[in-house]
């Protein structure tokens, strides 16, 4: 039978919890990399045993690990992302010019075909690759090259890319998105981008609806229908029918469409999850209430999914890389909270269990699914 | 003598004995520890500038020397191993 693993980060370490295809008992192995911050674990689709992880601290910076065994051992590999050329200058917080600095890596992204080669989204926001599975790695720099770069400005949490989404089929398109700059499309393999922002409107901006400059929190596809793309923006929940080149309101019915993560059930691709949170500022479940909320439709018509989640005093949020999907059958959802719980609903959403209650914080959880 | 972490990262205990040329400074004793554990480049220095992070410094002798020239020799009881260089890892509280 297969199976899951799940692979967790959070400010403490990492955690793998592992399960058979029920989903209904799970093993617990963890921390590994003890006190360090784990942003990012995922797996390569073309070899489950290739594992990738990004540990930080704020004392030693950046440090990358490589599984070849499934998380078993671990080989520390290249740490060193050094910008293309003359790095430049961004917006700053207060509006002057900021020379780019490299603070950690984000998000990791396997290739779909090759295990040696996977993509680190970085902080202070640029696109690294490594082809010889995390050994070296060189910048895409067409991104950060881009005529609006000196334009993009940190959020609170920095200025970072943090989402990669691999075109099924065609290796050349990719999406990514950076707080707070927005998203950007390849049609070409990496080497040119152009920002896909068309619809998004933000309030925080003296000028709405500006080409950059929103703050994209996550995009999510289905791979069967991979130019439907689904967005949870510092507000709105978006949608895109035709690959970023416009985006339309599907907030409906939320109780607050601000938001991190967004996730899209694995066959069923109108089956949309998002996590409403609370803000400005606070970043709590509304009404003290932990619920996913999922759409059916695509957007606009939402049910709040609650079985088995906390329905008082719940003050816990849920980042951004903290939500994921298994493949099987029925589809699998997860997710972690900054109170160090991680629940896991193996029927799409209708119930949920806490498969651990007190790690730390959690940074990121991401789903692997097992043959 | 490296803090935890490093320690932990580089597969060591205690403390690590270095052949860091006569006359050891700052820079070749680091030189030396890097080349000893690769995986240790980037944590205490800069990759690219070779600058000491910041949360990090240097104590010799009872004396804090991280602002000391990197190529000053460091002082003759760290040379000639009697004492340890330490490279610390700034407190955390919380």
């Amino acid at each position: 039978m297969s199976g899951v693993r799940l692979l967790v980060g959070t400010r403490k370490g990492a955690f793998v919890l592992t399960s058979d295809g029920t989903r209904d008992d799970w093993n617990v192995e963890g921390p590994l990399f003890a006190g360090w911050e784990m942003y990012h674990l995922n797996a390569s689709p073309a070899d489950p045993d290739r594992l990738y992880a990004s540990q930080s601290t704020g004392w030693h910076g950046q440090v990358m690990q490589r599984s070849d065994d499934g998380g078993k051992t671990w080989e520390t590999v290249g740490n060193e992302f050094a910008y293309d050329g003359v790095p430049g200058t961004h917006q700053w917080y207060d509006g002057t010019q900021h020379p780019w600095e490299f603070a950690r890596v984000w998000h990791l992204e396997p290739s779909l075909t090759d295990p040696d080669t996977v993509f680190a989204g970085v902080e202070d926001a640029a696109l690294f690759r490594s082809v010889d599975a995390g050994k070296t790695w060189q910048e895409l720099s067409g991104l950060r090259d881009h005529e609006t770069g000196p334009q993009w400005q940190p959020g609170a949490g920095g200025l970072c890319l943090h989402t990669i989404l691999i075109h099924p089929d065609d290796p050349q398109r990719m999406f990514v998105a950076i707080s707070a700059a927005g998203a950007f499309r390849t049609d070409d393999g990496g080497e040119t981008w152009r920002p896909i922002n068309r619809g998004l409107r933000s309030g925080e901006l003296p000028d709405e609806d500006r080409e950059v400059g929103h703050c994209v929190h996550r995009i999510a596809m289905n791979p069967s229908r991979p130019d439907v793309l689904f967005m949870q923006k510092h507000w709105d929940m978006m949608r895109s029918d035709d690959a970023g080149e416009s985006w339309h309101a599907v907030s409906g019915n939320l109780p607050s469409d601000f938001g991190f993560p967004i996730a899209v059930h694995p066959h069923e691709p109108d089956t949309v999850y998002v996590v409403p949170i609370k803000s400005d500022s606070e970043h709590v479940p509304p009404d003290a209430k932990l619920r996913v909320y999922r759409s059916r439709t695509g957007g606009n018509e939402w049910e709040a999914l609650t079985n088995g989640l906390p329905q008082s005093h719940c003050y816990v949020n849920v980042l951004r890389d903290a939500m994921s999907v298994d493949s099987l059958d029925p589809g699998g959802v997860y997710f972690g909270t900054t109170g160090g719980q991680v629940y896991a609903s193996p029927d799409g959403g209708d119930k949920w269990t806490a498969i651990v209650r007190d790690l730390p914080s959690v940074l990121s959880v991401e789903a692997q699914t097992l043959p | 003598m490296l803090p935890y972490h490093l320690r932990t990262l580089a597969g060591v205990d205690g403390e690590i004995s270095l052949d860091a040329q006569e006359r050891p400074t700052q820079r070749t004793v680091l030189d030396a520890l890097e080349a000893t554990y690769p995986v240790l480049r980037g944590t205490i220095r800069d990759h690219g500038t070779a600058e000491r992070r910041d949360f990090i410094r240097f104590f010799a002798c009872r004396r804090d020397i991280t602002l000391d020239p990197a190529d000053d020799p460091l002082p003759e009881e760290v040379a000639s191993g009697a004492e340890p260089l330490k490279v610390v890892a700034a407190m955390a509280g919380g």
